[in-house]
């Protein structure tokens, strides 16, 4: 039984269809990666299922229950129960990273002010971070600030997390750090970790399954060691990141010739 | 002609689409009041940063108008003998329309264009969705202590305004013109009826003040999450709390004083 079952997911933006008819399971204690060009609708996916967006067609439950049918109480008592990096950080910036990873803690629990204070140093302890408590968002970079960001995901020990892209804009030795610790929180907290990102390699390294989407579909899915092995050539040019291929590169629409030749007429 | 039509229509619908959305908006804003009575550290925050940074502002402007209105108002009365009056006039003046209107425009300007700002912005940088997603209402843990802190500093600020507005007059008009400082303070506290004149006054401040925090509020809600978006919201919630505050003005006066 999977932790989160999607089902025939439709969603559009205004006409646009983001997704037409998705399916996906992410199981219990796995990390399971979504890939895909950018704009296909990761974030999106991400959104719809922390119940932030309703599905056009479709469902999506979590933990077995259907997100989009929950009472406003009962989403919320979900969401207590969901971590998420977003691709910003998405850091409170009028308090200190500190009380940005104490926030959770203090808006959810009674705690006693000396325990919050050893929970959140060890969070940020993990991230590398302990050290800039005190700043506050603005003075952080965007990789420090997503690191904040995923120490205050995981404050209030959820049982899934969901990360946006949390290597993009990484230096290789803490893109390595994140790496293993996104591992070792999945395996020692018996987390259900969702990763959405671009780096093919790292996220190939940690993930257990792999989907791949593209313009509103499922395009492939299955292990790393499956996906490398796959003889779709849509599948070998995106793991490989050649230019030429498959995958368009270009925001759907008229056609360069299409574009061109109607401005000659035009004019 | 067609088209003129048509996009009359849209703007139409648009309207009365942003005006249900507000309304909704201040509905769940006002359900997430009474909790806040637990957690009343949230509303004092913002207090401060509503109100006590506005107070500096309201008490040099209400000096200002008050000392306006005492030199306006002398020249006026003097022609008549009734210089003695200018009490009576200044507080009328001023705790019946000047202080709530003048004070509720400052602080739509003040505190209402930086309330939008900062909720614009935050949702701009995601930090609304973040809260959402951590199980933090934004709408009980932003947004009603904001509103709660508006609503009471504005009749607080108002009050100022006036106080400070009276004193301004009263420097102008014993000080520097003369008039009997008796006569000024027993016509003023003669003629200035509690009831009638400070009570009404009141009434408007606190409705002015409800309004603008809500319109404030609520532009930054619902503006476009980009710096452009967050700036043209600015932007609305001044104009729209001026057209807000003199409208309303007018239809309490008429409630109010118009059968006299
Ligand atoms: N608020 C919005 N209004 C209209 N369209 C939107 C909105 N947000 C996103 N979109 C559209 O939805 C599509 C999917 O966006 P999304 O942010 O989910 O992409 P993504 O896969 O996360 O991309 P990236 O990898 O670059 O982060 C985009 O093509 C975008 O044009
Ligand atoms: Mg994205």
């Amino acid at each position: 039984m999977p932790l989160i079952k999607i089902r025939d997911l439709h969603f559009y933006r205004g006409n646009r269809a983001i997704f037409e008819g998705v399916n996906i399971d992410i199981y219990q204690g796995k990390i399971t990666a979504i890939m895909g060009p950018s704009g296909t609708g990761k974030t999106t996916l991400l959104r719809l299922i922390g119940g932030q967006l309703r599905p056009d067609r479709g469902t999506i439950e979590v933990d077995g229950q259907n997100v989009h049918k929950l009472s406003h109480s009962d989403l919320y008592a979900l969401r207590k129960r969901m971590g998420m990096l977003f691709q910003s950080g998405a850091l409170l910036t009028d308090l200190t990273v500190f009380d940005n990873v104490a926030f959770p803690l203090r808006e959810h629990t009674k705690l006693p002010e000396s325990m919050i204070h050893d929970l959140v140093l060890m969070k940020l302890q993990s991230v590398g971070l302990r050290n800039a408590r005190d700043l506050m968002p603005s003075e952080l970079s965007g990789g420090m600030a997503r690191r904040v960001a995923l120490a205050r995901a995981v404050t209030l020990d959820p049982m899934m997390i969901m990360y946006d892209e949390p290597f993009t804009g990484q230096d290789p030795i803490s893109m390595g750090t994140l790496v293993n610790l996104i591992h070792r929180m999945n395996d020692a907290m018996d987390l259900t970790s969702v990763i959405v990102s671009h780096d093919v390699a790292e996220t190939a390294e940690i993930a257990d399954y792999i989907y791949l989407l593209s313009a509103g579909k499922v395009i492939e899915k299955g292990s790393p060691v499956q996906l490398k092995r796959s003889s779709s050539q849509w599948v070998q040019q995106f793991m490989q990141g050649l230019p030429d291929g498959p995958v368009p590169f270009h925001y759907p629409g008229d056609t360069l010739e299409d574009d061109l030749f109607s401005q000659k007429v035009s004019t | 002609m067609i088209d003129a039509i048509r996009s009359l229509g849209r703007w139409g619908l648009s309207v009365f689409e942003r005006l249900g959305r507000g309304h909704l908006f201040l509905f769940d804003t006002l359900k997430g009041v009474p909790e806040l009575f637990l957690r009343f550290s949230l509303v004092t925050q913002q207090l401060f940063s509503v109100g006590v940074l506005s107070v500096f502002l309201i008490l040099i402007s209400g000096l200002f108008v008050g000392m306006v209105l005492g030199l306006q108002g002398y020249n006026t009365l003097v022609d008549f003998g009734a210089e003695e009056s200018l009490g009576v006039m200044v507080s009328l003046s001023l705790v019946r329309e000047l202080g709530p209107v003048v004070c509720a425009l400052l602080f739509a300007g003040r505190a209402g264009s930086a309330l939008t700002a900062e909720i614009g912005l935050m949702k701009s940088t995601e930090q609304l969705s973040g809260m959402e997603m951590m199980a933090v209402d934004p709408m009980r843990r932003v947004i009603a202590p904001r509103f709660l802190a508006g609503f009471i500093s504005m009749p607080l600020l108002a009050a100022l305004f006036s106080a400070v507005g009276i004193f301004g007059g009263f420097l102008v008009g014993h000080g520097l013109l003369g008039v009997d400082d008796g006569a000024f303070w027993s016509q003023m506290q003669v003629k200035t009826d509690w009831y009638d004149d400070v009570l009404n006054g009141v009434i408007k401040s606190i409705v002015f003040g409800f309004v603008v925090t809500w319109i404030a509020l609520f532009e930054g809600y619902d503006a476009t999450p980009t710096s452009e978006g967050v700036g043209r919201a600015t932007t609305r919630t001044v104009v729209h709390s001026a057209f807000a505050i003199l409208g309303l003005d007018f239809m309490l006066t008429a409630l109010m004083f118009g059968e006299e």
